[in-house]
């Protein structure tokens, strides 16, 4: 326990390293899905087949080989980037194709006879999608976006393999210092981990109820 | 004799039709007909652009030179990485059963009728379904020997990815168990089964239908996974990659990623596929 505390402040840095890392990705892979989901979803087939590709693409390829070619690939195209901005590339670009399904997964969850319902009243595509389709479709979003949030808060402790000093890194370098506080070091790292994958799984479960009851 | 023609058997597999293709808008006309094509024309010469930016960008560095890719022929590349993909499958397929038989177990407890049970099953489940697998994956590799016991990496790779999905499956079960009406569960009852047997017999055979696409979704997880191997360096697929560029040099590193990546998709594709049949099947 003693030494968890002693070294309380190296923690603390990687968790600081590992929050700046999930915000970034998580804002950018957001950004970038909703567009996805809007290729998905637009009437123009190319934008449609483009956006499809890159979902069904990315989806089935682990993320450590997404990070392989952020920090590998990437030179050998004359990219050069520190091993933090290739981490958010690599978990923004994967994320994003995560993000576009749960959007996307939101806007089908609308039963269709909304739009149906919305069109025979006289409204136009954007009228229909402005007042009826997408304020559902916002409202049964926000769980499923908050459980890839937690996806993507657990997958950054892949990048502690590829040279960023965030949390899971701090925490494996410790144990080897600390060789007999194994145990304690790690418990306190996964702590770390649980103070953001719990609160966000918890208030994903009761959105989730709140939306189910509302329909 | 009937009049009205049938209407046609919808595949099982057939999702609900996504409100915003057709019923948002009405078939286009001419004028709509254009504004479409102006998008797609405009559309398809942005993405051409990146793309021949991208492909310009390669080529400048040579990554599009014949030779190089024609590494992804030689035969003991191809070995290699048939072994590591082969190493990928049997770590999925024993984590697998093994993170069903863990799901099987946690979800009795889970929705057992003595209260310290459940709550003893819920902590655990949220527990770790909210740490990083590579967390998990350390625990047991770093933390096992701290306490005195040697475990190989492919243990501690399988034990890691099952007590992660052992909690993931396990709530796709309870999800599944209970979409069911309640009705099931009451007739079993009335017909004297006893709870285990209204869950065995009754109950699991018919979530199966409903759980199956969640439960392959995790298959495809649980591969993608393994990957995470090459962290405590068991070889799997992912980490004989690094290991054919780090011989054959980083110039080598795009093609052998991309033979890499392609192997994982083909595979996660093809199971994918299959158990699209698979619920067709079943669901008929």
């Amino acid at each position: 326990m003693s030494a968890v505390i002693n070294n309380l402040p190296v923690l603390l840095a990687g968790f600081g390293t590992s929050l700046a890392l999930i915000l970034v990705s998580a804002a950018i892979a957001l950004l970038l899905g909703v567009a996805l989901a809007g290729m998905r979803v637009s009437p123009v087939p190319l934008l449609q087949t483009a956006a499809t590709c890159y979902v069904e693409c990315l989806r089935t390829v682990p993320t450590a080989v997404i990070f392989f070619f952020a920090l590998f690939g990437l030179p050998q195209m004359g990219v050069r980037i520190g091993f933090f901005p290739a981490a958010v590339a690599a978990l923004s670009v994967y994320y994003a194709a995560f993000f576009c399904e749960a959007v996307r997964s939101g806007i089908n969850s609308v039963p269709t006879g909304q739009a149906e319902a919305a069109r025979s009243i006289g409204l136009e595509f954007r009228g229909a999608l402005r007042f009826v389709v997408l304020p559902q479709a916002l409202r049964s979003v926000i769980p499923p976006l908050l459980n890839v949030f937690v996806a993507l808060t657990k997958s950054s402790a892949i990048a502690s393999a590829f040279g960023v000093a965030e949390l899971l890194a701090s925490t494996t370098a410790l144990v080897t210092i600390e060789s007999d506080a194994v145990i304690p070091i790690l418990l306190a790292c996964s702590a770390f981990y649980l103070v953001i994958t719990i609160p966000a799984g918890l208030l994903a479960e009761r959105l989730e109820k709140k939306v189910a009851v509302a329909r | 004799m009937t009049t009205t023609p049938a209407r046609p058997a919808t595949p099982a597999t057939t999702r609900p039709a996504p409100v915003t293709s057709s019923v948002l808008f009405d078939s286009p006309g001419p004028r709509g007909r254009r504004r479409i094509r102006n998008g797609a024309v405009a559309a398809g010469t942005v993405l051409a652009l990146i793309i021949a930016s991208a492909l310009f960008q390669l080529g400048r560095n040579g990554v599009l030179d014949a030779e190089r890719w024609a590494v992804l022929l030689n035969r003991d590349l191809a070995r290699l990485l048939l072994h590591g993909l082969w190493s990928t499958l049997q770590v999925a397929l024993v984590a697998m059963v093994l993170s069903v038989a863990g799901a099987l177990l946690l979800v009795a407890a889970r929705l057992s009728d003595r209260s310290p049970l459940r709550g003893a099953a819920k902590i655990w489940i949220e527990l770790f379904r909210g740490l990083p697998l590579l967390v998990l994956i350390f625990m047991i590799f770093l933390g096992a020997p701290a306490i005195g016991i040697d475990v190989p990496t492919f243990w501690a790779l399988v034990i890691g990815i099952t007590l992660y999905n052992s909690a993931v499956i396990c709530e796709i079960f309870r999800a599944g168990i209970q979409s069911l009406p309640k009705g099931q569960a009451e007739a079993a009852y009335a017909i004297g089964l006893r709870k285990i047997e209204t869950q065995r017999v009754v109950l699991l055979p018919q979530a199966i239908n409903a759980m199956l696409p969640a439960l392959v979704a995790q298959v495809v997880i649980i591969l993608k996974e393994t990957s995470l191997g090459f962290v405590i360096g068991y070889t799997e697929l992912l980490r004989e990659g690094r290991v054919a560029v780090e011989y054959l040099g980083s110039t080598y590193a795009i093609p052998v990623y991309v033979a890499v990546a392609a192997l994982y998709l083909l595979v996660n594709l093809a199971i994918s596929r299959m158990a699209r049949r698979l619920e067709g099947r079943l669901t008929h």
